[in-house]
């Protein structure tokens, strides 16, 4: 009996800090779909209870969002820099990958790293000159400068990532389109590249969710509405003067980070297989 | 005698020699990645440099050389002095606090439980939604007036509205403020970090030493805690690099305020290099975090490979 109520204590404490990590994790995210279903009356009354509706849900916030400012547009600048850096990345970052894996020898090792290392350098170590260079190319408040900048850590990332699958590939397949007369680019284009596709398609999305995440050359870079991405645009461009539009700011929120929440979780294991590639073998 | 047919000589390309000598074909693959990142990473890193030591503004774009006085008024100032302390605050508090979180947190998804999948997902979200969003988010959590969390301390009766606390408008609440919310994003990164330690130890190595006599304390921090320090230390990279040069959170959330309190380096490069355009003062108050960097990244690394060895 003791034992029984024991056992009890034991597992309502265990689900009770599940719990509590959840709330924790999670409620930010709730109170983002909460606000921006919220009527303003409802959102600006301090007298209510916040956590739930004291009036009808309202869509006017999203409807707000849509046609009253550029947010169609920053999702599309944010497609747009997205697909073009994914391209970008995985023409400099596949040859490099297999290259490190596969046909440099032992210097691949140290140099492989040494580009992961590049990973490690901060955008608020390169902003100022990177600035610089944006604008004398003349890409200063345009979308172009960071389809530019941000292929700088993700062909880092990315080439960690892709080396890391290609070294767990067996060495025999890309032997045997050799034996069979293929040139030894060949074999990585015709055997290796269709063989890789799981491993392209999680670079693919990390270099397109990293693209998503960037916030500081964005920040730096570009003032000009029509052409930030959709980050920055709802975490600067809703304010007027003083006043936060938090109904639409949150709507905005919310729907930028849905894609991302979602691809992170399918393919975590194998973002972290790659970051840690190096460190268990 | 009928002769058999000779093979047909493809017609060699010209340059069908880069393709199939390794070295050569290997060098060629790579050089785009290289390039693209000596480009753009290292020119820029040399010119940071050079703006530090130059008298450059975008007002008067001039390499004039002017040694390390840049680096001596910075130093000499107090606002930096403050700025410094204060990032080395943010990063340490919020990675330990996120590490005792994650660890916690690994604790309990490392048991089976019913909905594990769901809430492993809840809990990655900090990490994997982007930050300059979430910060909003908890912007407005922490808003001076509609503050949810104010709402639930004054109605369980712990405050009064009168005495609720301007998170963000407190130094001490502030800084608090920003720590917290950078913890809250990095601590999935940490449970998902320990989680793949883990789950990479043997289980019979576990069995070995809980025949052997050893308790749950003995067993995680002798035997599991050294197994998965290697990886544990590229989580710690990352977490004290992203850390030490952020500028999303500390932008978005106080904006270096209330005057300067949660100012960091990062921040306060930005502030004089873009918003002032004082580059050269910019790039020399970013460049202190290069020592810190260095230290981190080459300390990692060397303990990564003697725990190889």
């Amino acid at each position: 009996m003791r034992r029984a109520l024991l056992n009890i204590a034991g597992e309502s404490a265990f689900y009770s800090a599940v719990a509590a990590f959840v709330v924790l994790t999670a409620f930010p995210f709730y109170w983002m779909l909460i606000t921006s279903l919220k009527s303003n009356p409802d959102l600006y009354n301090v007298t209510n209870i916040p956590f739930w509706f004291n009036e009808t849900p309202t869509l006017e916030h999203f409807q707000y969002l849509f046609e009253q400012t550029l947010f169609a547009r920053w999702l599309l600048n944010s497609l747009i820099i997205g697909l073009c850096v994914v391209a970008i990345t995985l023409t400099a970052a596949l040859p490099a990958g297999y290259s490190l894996a596969r046909m440099v020898g032992r210097n691949g090792e140290a140099l492989g790293i040494g580009i992961f290392l590049t990973y490690l350098v901060p955008p608020t170590l390169l902003f100022l000159p990177l600035s610089r260079i944006v604008a004398s190319l003349g890409l200063q408040n345009s979308m172009w400068s960071l389809v530019l900048v941000y292929p700088t850590f993700t062909i880092p990332f990315c080439t960690w990532l892709l080396m890391g699958f290609f070294k767990a590939m067996p060495v025999e397949i890309a032997e045997a389109a050799i034996v069979d007369g293929c040139s030894l680019f060949g074999a990585f284009v015709r055997m290796v590249l269709p063989l890789s596709l799981p491993a392209i398609l999680t670079a693919v999305i990390f270099t397109f969710t990293l693209t998503l995440q960037e916030f500081v050359y964005a920040l730096t870079f570009i003032s000009a509405s029509a052409q930030k991405p959709v980050t920055l645009g709802v975490a600067t461009d809703l304010v007027r003067g003083d006043i936060f539009f938090w109904g639409e700011i949150m709507a905005g929120a919310l729907i930028a980070s849905i894609p991302v929440a979602i691809a992170y979780n399918l393919f975590l294991d194998r973002f972290i297989s790659g970051i840690t590639g190096g460190a268990v073998k | 005698m009928v002769s058999i047919a000779e093979p047909i000589a493809k017609p060699a390309s010209r340059y069908r020699f880069i393709l199939d000598r390794r070295d050569v074909l290997g060098s060629v693959m790579v050089a785009p990645a290289i390039l693209y990142v000596l480009l753009l990473v290292g020119l820029p890193f040399l010119l940071a440099v050079y703006y530090s030591v130059s008298a450059y503004t975008i007002y008067d774009p001039s390499w004039h050389f002017v040694g390390l006085s840049n680096f001596r008024q910075i130093v000499s100032n107090p606002v930096f002095q403050d700025t410094l302390a204060n990032t080395f605050l943010f990063t340490f508090g919020s990675q330990f606090l996120g590490l005792v979180l994650g660890k916690f947190g690994a604790l309990l998804l490392m048991r089976p439980f019913p909905g594990r999948t769901i809430v492993r997902a809840l809990i990655i979200l900090p990490w994997a939604v982007p930050i300059a969003l979430a910060t909003v988010a908890w912007e407005w959590m922490f808003d001076s007036l509609y503050s949810v969390i104010n709402w639930t301390l004054i109605s369980l009766g712990i405050i009064t509205r009168s005495e609720a606390p301007n998170w963000l408008g407190n130094p001490h609440l502030a800084m608090l403020c920003v720590i917290v919310v950078n913890a809250w994003r990095f601590f999935p990164f940490a449970i998902v970090i320990f989680l793949a330690g883990m789950t990479s130890i043997p289980q019979d190595v576990i069995d070995a030493a809980t025949v052997d006599g050893a308790g749950f304390w003995r067993r995680n921090y002798q035997i599991v805690l050294p197994m998965i320090m290697p990886i544990v230390a590229v989580g710690l990279i990352f977490g004290i690099v992203f850390t030490f040069t952020d500028l999303s959170v500390v932008f978005l959330l106080t904006n270096g305020g209330p005057v300067g309190a949660t100012s960091v380096l990062g921040f306060e490069g930005f502030q004089v290099g873009i918003v002032s355009g004082d580059v050269s003062h910019g790039a020399a108050i970013s460049l202190f975090m290069l020592p810190v960097l260095f230290f981190v990244v080459v300390g990692m690394l060397r303990f990564i490979r003697r725990r190889e060895i």
